[in-house]
């Protein structure tokens, strides 16, 4: 690991400024940014240690949905009773994620600064090629083993896989970024990679996340989070779901429903074509996996990575048709 | 390469200790190689195998991906300083009562973690033990047992 320079920041406002200087990165619990500095992937001049403000780690709850501070740790919002009961789907994409360890180090705004796991992004040493860490180097994921690469998303350029699983609950909720002022919808912070897959997230030097808003609704409330993956747990995603329903007074017809992918794509993935198929409707076993093959629209596999496009769509079903059993 | 280090005030098991640290030195680092505090063991040191786990404010924590800098101000607490006066913390006697290793190298990880686990409320069923103790591997395969010390040990400190 390269040295750095040590700042600790003692003001949101002083934060920013350091981070905005060139080489800089904010530090917050640092389980991406040490491990890819050990990698030799980041290579920062200075970090700027975010960990001792205060005030930017509460979780609020109302009717009218949720505000969690940026600096709040994934384990502390997993765990949160208001979480857990009014969105089910986010408290349990954040402790199905990384280890109860990671979780109490890692925060929410840094949760979605998390890079790729793509091999070949993650080793520089064997593979120089890789246009995400370096701008027009190639790929070397394309005719490389690609059982963990995206088949939704992908690019000439790309075929990372966004790695989450807390922003694929925050997409299909209709999560809002706080960056301070400004503010974007969670479903535009995450980029697609196309001819710039270095740019991952629409924040600009100088920005920083300080808040995640979560809009109150009956499909958040009756939510869930659906994870497949090789091993039980600690593991990323084979392909996950997202899942919120609420019904029609008649507790069967489909007045809303929210579908979002995780291990698929190259940012958390919604899928709002699912959605509209069964809008309307009422939760017949038949229309729904019918209606959740829309979920890999578009989709191009890699060889190794064929599966998830087979997967991903029962996995859609079984998590939508779960909501309607608890009914 | 010019070495800049810098000051960094550590509270490890109640005792305090001044080092001078290169801003890159990590809590694991500095721990066993600084302060010959190798009972925290460093395996992968990428955050995959939870052999380096202490606790910070009483949090259970990858010392691999903490900054020694980071944590000044904070308590930290290794396997150095889980006994009270010379007896055992209810987690250690029951890793031995239990035979919940062999190799013995994940060990120290393994009860930091089971010691949190226990305090969070994570350790009310075998299933639910196995969950949240999933970020400390055992390449032995001693599962079985570190399960069972960690059943045995949460109704001890329970009751």
């Amino acid at each position: 690991m390269r040295d750095f320079s040590y700042l600790r920041a003692n003001s949101l406002d002083a934060a920013r400024q350091a981070a905005a200087l060139p080489g800089a990165m904010l530090l917050a619990g640092g389980t991406t940014l040490i491990d890819l500095a050990k990698c030799g992937v980041a290579e920062p001049d200075s970090l700027v240690d975010i960990t001792h403000l205060t005030g930017l780690n509460s979780i609020d709850v109302n009717e009218r949905g949720a505000t969690i501070g940026a600096l709040a740790r994934m384990g502390h919002v997993a765990d949160h009773a208001d979480i857990k009961s009014r969105f089910p789907a986010i408290s349990e994409a954040l402790w199905q994620a990384a280890s109860a360890q990671i979780r109490n180090m890692a925060t929410i705004g840094g949760n979605l600064m998390q890079r790729t796991r793509c091999p070949y992004f993650r080793d520089p040493m064997n593979f120089p090629a890789c246009n995400k860490r370096e701008p027009g180097s190639g790929c070397s994921a394309m005719g490389g083993v690609t059982r963990g690469h995206a088949v939704l998303g992908t690019s000439d350029a790309c075929i990372a896989m966004y790695p989450g699983d807390l922003a694929v609950a925050l997409v299909a909720f209709d999560a809002i970024v706080h960056l301070g002022e400004r503010q974007i919808p969670v479903d535009d912070f995450f980029l697609l990679p196309g001819t710039t897959p270095d740019k991952e997230h629409a924040i600009e030097p100088g920005e920083m996340i300080t808040a995640i808003e979560i809009p109150g609704t009956a499909a958040a409330r009756r939510s869930t989070y659906l994870k497949i993956r090789d091993r039980q747990s600690y593991e990323f995603a084979a392909a996950s779901a997202a899942v919120g329903i609420e019904f029609e007074a008649d507790g069967r017809t489909i007045r809303d429903l929210r579908v979002a992918l995780g291990g698929v794509a190259t940012k958390p993935w919604r899928a709002r074509a699912v959605e509209d198929a069964l809008k309307g409707k009422g939760l017949e076993p038949d229309a729904v996996r019918a209606a959740s093959l829309l979920a890999i629209q578009g989709a191009v596999d890699h060889g190794a990575n064929h599966y998830k496009i087979e997967l991903a769509p029962r996995v859609v079903a079984r998590a939508i048709l779960r909501l309607g059993e608890t009914a | 390469m010019t070495k800049t280090t810098i000051p960094v005030h550590l509270d490890i098991n109640g005792r305090h200790h001044d080092l001078q640290l290169e801003p890159r030195v990590t809590l694991l680092d500095a721990l066993r190689d600084r302060l010959g505090l190798t009972g925290t063991k460093k395996g992968c040191d990428h955050g995959q195998c939870g052999a380096c786990t202490v606790h910070v404010d009483g949090e259970r924590v990858l010392a691999c991906l903490t900054l020694a800098a980071q944590v000044e101000g904070r308590t930290i607490t290794t396997i150095e300083g889980l006994a009270r006066e010379g007896e055992m913390h209810p987690v250690q006697a029951a890793f031995l009562e239990q035979d919940a290793f062999q190799c013995g190298y994940c060990t120290p990880g393994q009860i930091m973690s089971a010691v949190a686990c226990i305090r969070e409320g994570h350790a009310g069923s075998d299933d639910e033990i196995r969950e949240y103790m999933a970020g400390n591997l055992c390449r032995c395969g001693a599962y079985p047992h570190i399960v069972a010390a960690i059943r045995q040990a949460a109704l001890e400190v329970q009751s």
